[in-house]
């Protein structure tokens, strides 16, 4: 078999395509995204969101509203009440994340045991990229193209939100407001990507892409591209290993993703030693 | 002090001066309480005009920085009201008036920006929604790193910078900016002694144009140098004035409480004759304050002086 026929022998199948598109747009927003919460170390914030989203799906689903609308519902409030638990106790910020996650989590896990679900579970937690049917595509792109304009747009602002809130607040921008439109863009990114790679996988996608392009570059907008190009690479990659390996295709996304970015450690490093030496 | 080609930086001609709006800042007894009930700042009050170079001084957790918080509107005071330049604080900062020079310790060095994007980021507030830069932003970033001598670091990530270099692009974003309420956190922490004469004439240029400065500083022995006004604060002010009436030994003893290492050389403890001079020094462990003279009549040392002595 040539390189050419076994890169292009998947895509004969029409499921290949769909998880195809939908394995590019999940992430290249995720990448997007994971560059700024990366720099503003929130990092641990698209953990906590997506793991929220689950009692909001069951909920919608119990009082027959979108399911899209109670996830998105439910990741924002986690978030919230995050911000608004640090600063109304003395327990630090790590802590409160961890206990309102978890919680709303098993919170999700004990409503999907009781009232059941047509939704599986694993899908719930690792995506079906290859179950998605066209109008799954269209869906997430409907929030991926809009939510990726809005934050290349206003990038240089919240840029300079994560990078120095006083300057922000001092030439007059509404920090607070900027921080929870980043954290409702992060929680409808989860959203959009939970049919494709579910809610724990996401994570990973939510992180490695902006770890990698902060290693690799001294300049946001090439962190940007460098995150967003490893992101599309290991999603394209993914995609095809997962076929002829007959694997799962999110969690082979994610284990392409993490390779690029010890690789990523790897050239850092032997750079550094480069030009030490030099 | 003499120019050293390293302090040459601010001695090529700079652009005609911008004009300033009249640079005022009024704070009429204000009450900051933080959400866990700790009241930071209670009944403060003072003024301050252009042309002017104070120094907020007081011991950790006095309130200075939430003083600092509440003139950039991160605070709301529950009674009292601030005025910038005879705006609200909010309306203040929407015209850009307010520039703030953060403290080293407050910025993440290893953030992908270069040197030019920090600077550039004092424009924003001049540029439409998308901030794309134009022309005039260009040539005020171009001024801005000339004045501060780093024109020639523009391309370097700010992680690579020399303590002096990283409060110098911080103090061009404020020149970017063309704030004329300039509030500086600190300006001389990891700072070495040419850079920090360097800093002092750039305030004092800036001051001649008409802003004004406002420094929260433990500094104390530079304070006499370069501020002509002085606030010494405790949760409330303490004392405010110019400062060789109000920069006192028993102001400063009201002000910090048993805080200052306090040392005093002379009189009858160093000789039996009747030379009652004595050299007090008072540090906050950052470059001490000098007195000298008569018990009670002692003067300030400039720090020139202690310079060259050690």
């Amino acid at each position: 078999m040539t390189l050419v026929t076994w890169l292009t022998a998947p895509f004969a199948f029409d499921f290949m395509q769909r998880a195809l598109i939908v394995a590019v747009l999940v992430g290249a927003i995720c990448a997007i995204l994971s560059c700024f919460l990366v720099l503003k170390g929130w990092s641990l914030m698209g953990d906590a969101v997506s793991h929220a989203v689950l009692p909001g799906l069951v909920i919608a689903q119990v009082l027959n509203l979108p399911l899209m609308l109670g996830a998105f519902a439910a990741g924002l409030g986690c978030a919230l009440a995050t911000g608004y638990l640090k600063r109304n106790s003395r327990v630090k910020e790590d802590a409160v994340l961890g206990i309102v996650f978890s919680g709303m989590f098993g919170l999700g896990l004990v409503l999907f045991a009781k009232v059941g679900s047509d939704q599986h579970l694993l899908h719930i937690l690792f995506g079906n990229m290859l179950g998605v049917r066209w109008d799954d595509v269209i869906g997430t792109a409907a929030v991926v193209v809009p939510v990726g304009a809005l934050v290349l747009l206003k990038r240089k602002d919240l840029l300079l939100v994560c990078f120095d809130p006083a300057h922000a607040r001092a030439i007059g921008l509404p920090v607070a407001l900027y921080e929870v439109g980043l954290l409702a863009l992060l929680a409808l990114t989860i959203v959009a990507s939970l049919k494709a790679v579910g809610v724990i996988l996401v994570i990973a996608m939510l992180i490695a892409p902006g770890a990698i392009g902060f290693m690799l570059s001294k300049r946001f907008d090439a962190m940007l591209a460098i995150a967003a190009c490893a992101a599309i690479a290991s999603s394209v990659i993914g995609t095809i290993l997962s076929f002829h390996l007959d694997g799962a295709t999110g969690p082979m996304i994610v284990v392409v993703q993490s390779v690029l970015f010890a690789g990523a450690v790897v050239f850092a490093q032997w750079k550094r030693r480069r030009l030490q030496a030099a | 002090m003499t120019a050293s080609p390293s302090a040459g930086w601010l001695a090529f001609g700079r652009p005609a001066p911008v004009a300033h709006p009249a640079a005022t800042i009024d704070v009429a007894g204000i009450t900051v309480t933080y959400a866990n009930g700790v009241m930071a700042i209670k009944d403060a009050s003072f003024a301050l005009g252009s042309s002017t170079i104070c120094a907020l001084v007081g011991v950790n957790g006095s309130g200075k920085s939430t003083l600092f918080k509440t003139l950039m509107g991160f605070l709301t005071p529950a009674t009292g009201s601030v005025t910038i330049s005879g705006l609200a604080v909010a309306d203040a900062l929407k015209r850009g008036i307010v520039a703030y020079v953060p403290q080293s310790e407050d910025v993440d060095w290893n953030f992908p920006v270069l040197v030019e994007d920090v600077v550039m980021m004092g424009r924003y507030g001049h540029m439409n929604a998308l901030r794309l830069a134009s022309a005039a932003d260009g040539l005020a970033v171009d001024q801005a790193l000339e004045r501060v001598g780093m024109a020639g670091f523009r391309k370097r990530q700010i992680g690579e910078l020399s303590g002096g270099q990283k409060k110098r692009v911080f103090l061009a974003r404020a020149l970017a900016q063309g704030g004329s309420v300039i509030l500086l956190d600190e300006p001389f922490t990891g700072v070495d002694v040419k850079t920090e004469a360097a800093i002092i004439e750039l305030l004092h240029s800036l001051r001649r144009e008409g802003c004004l400065i406002f420094v929260s500083t433990h500094n104390l022995g530079s304070i006499p140098a370069f501020c002509d006004h002085v606030i010494l604060f405790n949760r409330t002010v303490i004392a405010a004035g110019p400062t060789q009436a109000t920069f006192t030994e028993a102001n400063l003893a009201r002000a910090f409480g048993g805080v200052l290492r306090h040392v005093r050389l002379g009189g009858a403890d160093l000789h039996d004759d009747a030379d009652g001079r004595s050299i007090t020094v008072l540090t906050d462990d950052e470059r001490p304050l000098v007195l000298y003279g008569e018990q009670d009549r002692e003067t300030m040392v400039p720090p020139g002086k202690t310079e060259q002595g050690a």
